[in-house]
């Protein structure tokens, strides 16, 4: 019962995550861009442009130039989320790779980094006036639920240890279509739940950020357009104005 | 709608830290807006003349034609985790603590009505996700804080997304304008280009007579025939220069610096009575069928007069069109001389010749003149000069150190691509307004008074028409000269030592006396 609640659950949220996403970025892909808006200064060419993507995204350059203690929490939740999401991968690969088995000891660590740097910007957002102001219930509660997930993950590390192997056999049985039962601690359901709600919610929400940030016109374009002529957009003329 | 009447004394807020983060003023710019467009000026850009009965019905179907054809917008109004990188980094939330006109802020005030309409969360649980309908209030807000945005895209460097509100705003004009709720100075001012060629509505005539004057007045004060001409056909080089120019001071002067230097290098070149415009007014209310109705001008007038290069004259916004937009909206150009670049920004064709030594210049004609440089927005954070990144900062520098012997720069949290706005820039340059910019050119004002302070300055450069609008009007108010404010290429043209004038004898007699002294 309370396994099949799981998979089940897990199918859904698996489904929903791929099929939400892949919509999403979907749309970014083909909606037009016509015209060349780029921050400037910006690259050049298109390798000084992923050389600038990357930038934003593994050091987060423009939260850097803008405000430190916001950079900080940022950047440490969520490279810690990084590795703790290398370090689950575990459950789901047999065998583990030497890689993962490398990344264990930091991953566990990363656990408390994350919570941290969550509680720091949750903080920062009941603090600050200027950020209180622009946070709505839905900022709150996206930290509650990452929060909670770490927490419950830490204390299933650290406090009262569920039967691992048997989670892991969960999963694989999930991916094989070979389910099999999964342990009934409180502590891990919480997890696991939460997890899956995340899952649900990701292509609804802010969360959109992620594939969001490879496709901003003003970081991902390159500063030619002296140099090539640029036709953002077979529709820039098509356009017809309905409304 | 009467300018907001306001107890703000700049003089009291000139000292301090440029980029002080002021305490939340809920509501207090609520009262700041534009003068509505009237019936005609709305109908000649294409737009219902008043507010329409079904308004709400086609601003949300506007919206969602806006959201499917800009990747831009799509992704800007999804992608926002309210991090809180941007609420302090716009010069009207800086002057008027009104929370509403933090970048964020802003854009939520649009991002709550696509929230409400366009996406599952919004629909179903807007109070979880801050969605909500379009009302008239919500409408009434963003006719006031869309017109407390220039534009200046200082935001979009600070995001981790690169979310640009300049986007949202123009995204949030043209809905309005498609409702039938335009901005009256803006799309005045379009129809004016329509109708007679420039923002100023000068007609070809009145171009005419001034530019016969201005050359009497250079030929007069060097004993050079400079020549200003217009409309000739077969000139290799259209100069393309926001009307001000024509019209007023410092832009004048900076127009007079333009001509001495195409003088002095020889070549021929003429302004377009037809697009006797740099200026485009379609970027600012987000109508790309305006922008592009304005840039189709100048392509026109190019074909027209057969030249082979394209210069433009000093105008911010102008040469973010023109540097990014024209060849998209109004290309190809490939009837130009594809040798140089298309198009070129006056700054360049300067800089080139005084690399190449062909400028001669006595900068202590400018000695009187302790300069620094107010980087304008859309050159800074939305075009480039020259062929490296951030040419943009170092050109008009070089010129202004050419020229000048005292230059001092401004903190380097406050230039290049950190750069305050003005606070009259994306359409707000009304006296209506005139609370607004006041307040949004604060810190731009603090950073001069600190240079002021420290390096004694006493000028301050810019390259954009609305810049030097802007600051005529402002820097009496904050205890500055009105005067203070000077065209780029007004230091040009004090400094330049045009062959065979009577500056250079001058200065060949001042220098063979010193020489005879050694």
């Amino acid at each position: 019962m309370l396994t099949t609640a799981f998979a089940l659950s897990f199918y859904t949220a698996a489904l929903v995550l791929a099929g939400g996403l892949g919509y999403r970025i979907w749309l970014y892909a083909s909606t037009p861009a016509p015209l060349k808006i780029p921050t400037t200064p910006a690259p050049l060419t298109h390798s000084g442009v992923a050389a600038r993507m990357f930038r934003e995204v593994v050091f987060f350059q423009s939260l850097f130039n803008a405000n430190k203690w916001i950079w900080l929490f940022g950047w440490i939740f969520h490279m810690a989320l990084a590795l703790v999401v290398l370090r689950h991968l575990r459950y789901f690969l047999q065998p583990v790779p030497e890689i993962l088995v490398l990344v264990q000891p930091f991953g566990e660590l990363a656990g408390f980094a994350m919570v941290a740097g969550l509680i720091a910007l949750w903080a920062r957002r009941l603090i600050v006036p200027r950020i209180r102001y622009i946070s709505g219930p839905s900022d709150h509660l996206m930290l509650a639920l990452l929060v909670a997930i770490g927490i419950s993950g830490l204390t299933m590390t650290y406090v009262a240890h569920t039967d691992i192997v048997a989670v892991k056999g969960f999963f694989l049985g999930l991916m094989y279509f070979n389910w099999q039962p999964l342990p009934s601690d409180p502590v891990l359901l919480v997890h696991l739940g939460l997890v899956a709600a995340l899952m649900i919610i990701f292509p609804f929400s802010k969360l959109l950020h992620a594939p969001g940030v490879f496709f901003s016109p003003t970081r991902n374009q390159a500063d030619d357009s002296r140099e090539h002529r640029y036709v953002g957009s077979a529709r820039l003329e098509a356009m017809s104005r309905k409304a | 709608m009467a300018a907001a009447t306001s107890t703000f004394k700049p003089m009291d807020h000139v000292h301090g830290d440029p980029l002080e983060i002021p305490e939340l003023a809920c509501g207090a710019m609520a009262g700041s807006k534009p003068y509505v467009a009237a019936p005609g000026q709305q109908e000649a850009l294409g737009f219902p003349g008043e507010l329409v009965e079904n308004w709400q019905e086609k601003a949300i179907n506007r919206l969602g034609e806006l959201v499917d054809n800009s990747r831009a917008l799509r992704v800007f109004l999804d992608s926002c985790v309210k991090c809180g990188a941007c609420t302090d980094k716009c010069h009207y939330f800086l002057g008027t603590g009104d929370p509403k006109n933090m970048p964020v802020a802003r854009q939520d005030l649009l991002r709550k009505v696509y929230r409400r309409y366009f996406t599952w969360s919004g629909k179903y649980v807007p109070w979880l996700v801050g969605a909500q309908d379009l009302t008239k209030d919500v409408l009434d807000d963003w006719y006031s804080h869309f017109h407390q945005c220039s534009q200046c895209r200082r935001c979009s460097v600070y995001c981790p997304y690169g979310i640009d509100t300049a986007e949202i705003s123009m995204a949030a004009r043209d809905i309005m304008d498609t409702v039938g709720l335009g901005q009256k100075y803006s799309n005045e001012i379009i129809g004016k280009v329509f109708n007679i060629g420039n923002n100023l509505g000068l007609p070809a005539k009145a171009l005419k007579a001034t530019l016969a004057g201005l050359e009497e007045d250079v030929e007069e004060e060097t004993g050079v025939p400079v020549r200003f001409p217009l409309d000739e056909k077969g000139a290799d080089i259209l100069l393309v220069t926001p009307s001000a120019d024509f019209f007023a001071s410092p832009h004048m002067e900076g127009l007079i610096g333009y001509a001495k230097v195409m003088h002095e290098a020889g070549v021929s070149w003429t302004f377009s009575s037809y697009a006797s415009e740099a200026a485009n007014f379609g970027m600012f209310v987000g109508s790309q069928e305006n922008m592009q109705k304005v840039a189709q001008r100048i392509h026109k007038a190019a074909e027209e007069l057969g030249v082979k290069r394209l210069v433009f004259g000093e105008c911010g916004h102008a040469w973010r069109v023109a540097y990014s937009f024209l060849d998209t909206l109004a290309g190809p150009f490939d009837f130009l001389d594809q040798n140089y670049p298309i198009p070129q920004h006056i700054c360049e064709f300067t800089n080139d010749l005084i690399d190449q030594g062909k400028l001669r210049f006595d900068k202590s004609r400018n000695d009187a003149i302790r300069l620094t440089f107010h980087d304008s927005c859309n050159v800074a954070r939305a075009s480039r000069m020259g062929d490296k990144p951030g040419g943009q900062f170092e050109i008009p520098r070089a010129i202004l150190r050419a020229t000048c012997n005292h230059f001092y720069d401004m903190a380097a949290d406050t230039i290049h691509e950190h750069t305050l706005c003005c606070g009259g820039g994306g359409g707000l340059l009304t006296d209506e307004l005139m609370d607004v910019r006041l307040k949004g050119a604060q810190p731009r004002m603090r950073a001069l008074q600190q240079v002021a302070e420290d390096h004694g300055v006493t000028h301050m450069a810019a390259i954009c028409a609305i810049c030097k609008a802007q600051f005529s009007k402002v820097l009496p108010q904050y205890g500055f000269d009105m005067e203070s404010i000077v065209s780029v290429h007004q230091m040009v043209s004090n400094a330049i030592i045009l062959t065979g004038s009577i500056q250079e004898q001058d200065y060949e007699a001042a220098r063979l006396s010193v020489l005879q002294e050694v």
